[in-house]
């Protein structure tokens, strides 16, 4: 019978898999969006997975605001994206040191 | 094995070996499609544990939108891939080596829980059963009583995003005729139109 550790074990190697992506992709900025997004996924995996074992709703509730927040994140972050592709016509991460911070 | 273990092992490996293919695919058109089959197979995942709204959301939220950006982005930029791809091999020991220790760390969570016996009794929305109730209405019932004001402000953020992508992207380019509505309701009969007498036979 499949039960709430399976869905865990999932949500688990999913979510290690996006911190990978990051190491891995260190200089494409498209590809650690994506990562999160797939942390992001592994989260929801986490929470729907609970909500359906403890039987109590408020886990589906939360798994919305996370969508939410993963949507304008995503947004946001191509916008940042195509935004400074115009100016620099790169999207190395390295690069990205116009204002020196 | 009946079908839902069945349904259940399709799904996880599909999203584990999709997402993992995102990440080291080398092109990354293949990792958008690669993402959102992962996507898919999470809902199918998120419809065997019963919250089908969820499941659906997925699939028009994050296929339909956020992939799909994502797709627009990677086919509209011309940036040269190969070239981000540097380091790929030099990064690989690290990563390999803190995921396996944030997957050992995970792993030990996951084994030893255990839930508090006040759990039962600390749930906030308690689910109906599923035959009475179905989990879109369930959902529906707290996301707009209990809830409604963090609704409302996710639909903020929302606006707020939109309102943010719009103003970072937009750009006034010089010398494009665009209509200017002031111009257009400031004119008077007497600025645009002109009576003239013209004889038979001759012309202007």
């Amino acid at each position: 019978m499949i039960g709430l550790e399976h869905f865990l074990v999932v949500a688990a190697v999913l979510f290690v898999t996006g911190i990978f992506g990051i190491f891995l992709n260190r200089k494409n900025v498209i590809v650690i969006l994506m990562s999160i997004e797939l942390m992001l996924l592994a989260v929801n995996i986490n929470l729907v997975a609970f909500s359906a074992h403890a039987g109590d709703l408020v886990g589906q509730v939360f798994t919305l605001f996370v969508l939410t927040v993963a949507a304008a994140e995503a947004a946001i972050g191509l916008a940042i994206l195509v935004c400074f592709f115009r100016v620099r016509r790169t999207i190395e991460v390295a690069d990205i040191n116009m204002m020196k911070g | 094995m009946g079908i839902a273990p069945l349904a259940f092992y399709l799904f996880a490996a599909t999203v584990v070996v999709s997402g993992f293919l995102v990440v080291v695919a080398k092109n990354p058109v293949h990792s958008v499609l690669w993402l959102i089959l992962a996507f898919l197979s999470t809902a199918g995942l998120f419809v065997m544990m019963g919250a089908e709204f969820v499941a659906m959301l997925l699939v028009i939220v994050y296929v339909g939108a956020v992939a799909v950006l994502f797709l627009f982005v990677v086919m509209m930029l011309d940036v040269d891939f190969t070239a981000l791809r540097e380091g790929f091999v030099r990064y690989l020991p690290i990563g390999a080596l803190v995921g396996v220790v944030l997957l050992v760390q995970l792993g030990f969570v996951v084994a030893k829980w255990t839930a508090s016996p006040g759990a039962e009794a600390a749930r906030m929305a308690p689910a109906p059963d599923p035959a009475m109730r179905q989990n879109t209405a369930a959902l529906g019932d707290i996301l707009y009583t209990d809830y409604f004001h963090l609704f409302q402000l996710a639909g903020l953020v929302l606006l707020v995003a939109m309102i943010g992508a719009i103003v970072l992207t937009l750009r006034h380019r010089e010398g494009v005729k665009r209509q200017d509505v002031l111009a257009q309701m400031y004119r008077d009969p007497a600025k645009a139109l002109e009576l003239k007498d013209i004889k038979p036979g001759q012309g202007l």
